[in-house]
């Protein structure tokens, strides 16, 4: 980026500056003996020419729209369209998130994003034992098309796109939604969303997870074929990072496993025989926004490009779309402190900056009361108004990329994007990411940083402030509290659905999903006409665990 | 005589919730203070926490809940283990769980909750102070 006598002097005057700073420290030292990102990544005092004097500035950086994609996917990102405001809810039963989406989408929301309570995550019904306790806790019950109906009463699915945090059951969500759709009179062509359908990371850290990886694989591979055909608008597969993030993993780890889940995902897709530029396209992310500002600047920035070389280079896609990293963002949870709640409000603005500076097509921004349950209706308002206030008053949104150039953000997104290749050739030497989930070693890589992180925090040599640092009491904040009468509710309208459904026809259509799980075929068409008489959730998954077996927890720590 | 045994802790995960990073990283901390520490990995019901108990012959089980089904599988947890004439296994929590929650967990038996931003030595000291080898 420079001329060699400009870079000579400056590493001269670098030199001198070097010298005279020595000096001053010796009488005032610096306050830490390190300074480093949350990640433990050494972060130098200064930053001057010499840190990027390798990057060519057309070759490494380029346009926004254009290959390698650093400065952005769009072309005019913001200037053109903000992104989706879309905040993760769900809540009790279908009617109380239905009610929660219309505040939502009243007070400017631009997307919707759905939260399953734990027994629909993992497959089971309310009904089920394995659902005691659980029914409407973390998210909204769904058990049948039914539920569904409700969840979208008054939404016409032509006019919002949703994305749904699912994965062993991503296809059968999908099919209920393509079910309401109809019965709106919306097509198939006509609808937009996410499913997450990213079961590796599953295995990896989120945990929510049912059959074995092949099976699992197997699965989404049928959903991205189906849709790339019959759903063109449907984002097939958010291949996360985000729940690597917050299971403990540093950010080069978060970005490396995530981009390593991506790459399987391209391979089992083209292994069944699909194009790559067919189906590409439709792949999305989603990435954590933690506490560390520029780190997490620059990891979204080094994404863009790691995943614009790997589609190009490695699996030869001609698109440019299917070059292009979209994601979606999510502002730190494992951020967010019990202690002095309204300072939750403060992180969750400046990881929502860090993510916008960072080109992000879409926004979950976390509400304050989160460590403690479910959002009040109150607390996601403020969440979102953040976004708003960052979208509308700040001014951030005026120009493109406005940190690229930075010595330091530029030497930063370099930094991370060499660590992150450096991973990814260990799990390509592994043998590729279902090789390296089985011997453990995400999952291990991942426990290191999380028992390594609270180490540090435990020692005070990183901070948090109301927890080991500053703590002081507060008085206890309103939380939501789930209705006990919501989970009779969900369980009275589950045996009405089951009476009142032709359950000589969900038989049928049951033994259908079985026989196509057995001989292949792809199970989509199946799922969508068994969601559309009224099969449960579980009663799918039950076929699925007799027909592939289940995965369970190998329980390392 | 016999040096004293070590303290035997069962690490639990009842229920669907897969928010296990805090199970792992007490756990380890637990293990690297000198006790022996088995964990069960994720989606234990509260049948096969108290049977693992059991088999282990633990002096303590620590179950850790971040979803919101603590209210109803703590107490199950106790509630087996007394069925099983093994109530004096100490059982203690982690996680998720607001203060108003507290008092019922307490009745129910459950002998001290650790929620967010408990350093790991804070519970280890509670461990020495409240566990003995049971034989």
């Amino acid at each position: 980026m420079f001329k060699e006598d400009q870079l000579k002097k400056v590493v001269q005057e670098k030199k001198k500056w070097t010298e005279d700073l020595s000096k001053i420290l010796c009488e005032t030292p610096e306050r830490l003996p390190r300074f480093t990102t949350i990640s433990d990544l050494e972060i130098k005092g200064l930053y001057t020419p010499e840190d990027i004097k390798d990057i060519d500035y057309s070759r490494d950086i380029g346009f926004p729209g254009v290959y390698p994609f650093i400065r952005g996917v769009q072309p005019s990102m913001y200037r053109g369209r903000l992104w989706t405001m879309r905040m993760f809810s769900g809540l009790g039963g279908p009617e109380e998130t239905n009610k929660r989406f219309h505040y939502l989408l009243d007070h400017g929301e631009t997307g919707l994003s759905i939260a399953f309570h734990y027994p629909t995550l993992m497959g089971y019904d309310s009904d089920s034992p394995n659902a005691r306790g659980e029914i409407g806790k973390c998210g909204v019950a769904i058990d049948t098309l039914k539920d569904m109906e409700i969840l979208f009463k008054g939404i016409p699915l032509n006019q919002v796109t949703t994305s749904m945090t699912i994965n062993p059951p991503a296809s059968i969500l999908l099919a209920m939604y393509i079910v309401v759709a109809e019965k709106q009179g919306v097509g198939k062509k006509d609808i937009g969303g996410t499913i997450q359908n990213d079961m590796l990371k599953e295995f990896i850290a989120q945990k929510t997870f049912m059959l074995p990886p092949k099976p699992s694989l197997r699965i989404i591979v049928d959903t991205i074929e189906y849709c790339t055909k019959e759903v063109p608008r449907w984002n097939t597969i958010s291949i996360s990072g985000y729940h690597i993030r917050e299971a403990g993993a540093t950010a080069v780890q978060e970005l490396a496993f995530t981009l390593a889940d991506g790459i399987a995902y391209v391979e089992a897709a083209i292994e069944r025989g699909l194009n790559v530029d067919d189906f590409a396209p439709r792949l999305s992310f989603f990435f954590d926004s933690h506490i560390d500002f520029f780190e997490e600047i620059a990891k979204f920035r080094a994404a863009r490009t790691i995943w614009a070389k790997i589609m190009r280079e490695r699996f030869m896609a001609k698109n440019p779309r299917s070059w292009m990293l979209r994601f979606h963002t999510q502002t730190a949870g494992c951020s967010l402190t019990a202690q002095q709640p309204y300072n939750n409000v403060v992180r969750t603005a400046y990881e929502a900056l860090a993510a916008v500076l960072g080109g992000t097509q879409s926004l979950h921004t976390n509400s304050l009361d989160e460590t403690y349950a479910i959002p009040t209706e109150e607390a996601a308002g403020i969440a979102l108004r953040t976004q708003q206030i960052l979208a509308e008053e700040t001014g951030v949104v005026n120009t493109i990329d406005p940190l690229a150039g930075s010595y330091f953000v530029e030497a930063l997104t370099r930094q991370i994007e060499e660590q992150a290749w450096e991973y990814i050739r260990k799990i390509d030497e592994m043998g590729g990411m279902v090789a390296a989930i089985e011997r453990g070693y995400p999952q291990a890589e991942i426990a290191e940083s999380a028992y390594k992180y609270q180490k540090q925090i435990d020692s005070g040599e990183k901070v948090i402030v109301g927890v080991n640092k500053y703590a002081t009491e507060h008085p206890p904040i309103t939380i939501w509290r789930m209705k006990p009468e919501i989970e009779e509710r969900q369980l009275r309208r589950l045996r009405e659905v089951k009476q009142t459904r032709n359950n000589q026809k969900v038989k049928e259509l049951l033994n259908q999903i079985r026989i196509a799980s057995k001989n292949g075929g792809n199970l989509m068409p199946h799922l969508i006409n068994a969601a559309r008489e009224y099969a449960s959730i579980q009663e799918i998954c039950d076929v699925w665990r007799d027909v592939f077996g289940r995965y369970s927890d190998p329980g390392y720590f | 005589m016999s040096p004293q045994r070590k303290i035997r802790i069962l690490i639990a995960k009842p229920g669907l919730d897969g928010h296990d990073r805090g199970a792992k990283i007490i756990a380890r901390g637990f293990r690297d203070a000198g006790f022996e520490v088995i964990y069960t990995g994720l989606h234990q019901t509260p049948e096969q926490i108290v049977a693992a108990a059991v088999q282990e012959d633990v002096d303590a089980i620590g179950l850790s809940s971040l979803a919101g089904a603590h209210d109803y599988l703590f107490p199950r947890v106790i509630e087996l283990l007394k069925e099983k004439g093994a109530e004096d296994i100490v059982v203690f929590g982690g996680g998720i769980v607001p203060e108003e929650d507290m008092p019922a967990l307490t009745q129910a038996g459950v002998k001290a909750i650790f929620t967010p931003g408990t350093p790991i030595e804070e519970a280890v000291k509670w461990v020495r102070e409240n566990i003995k080898p049971r034989k």
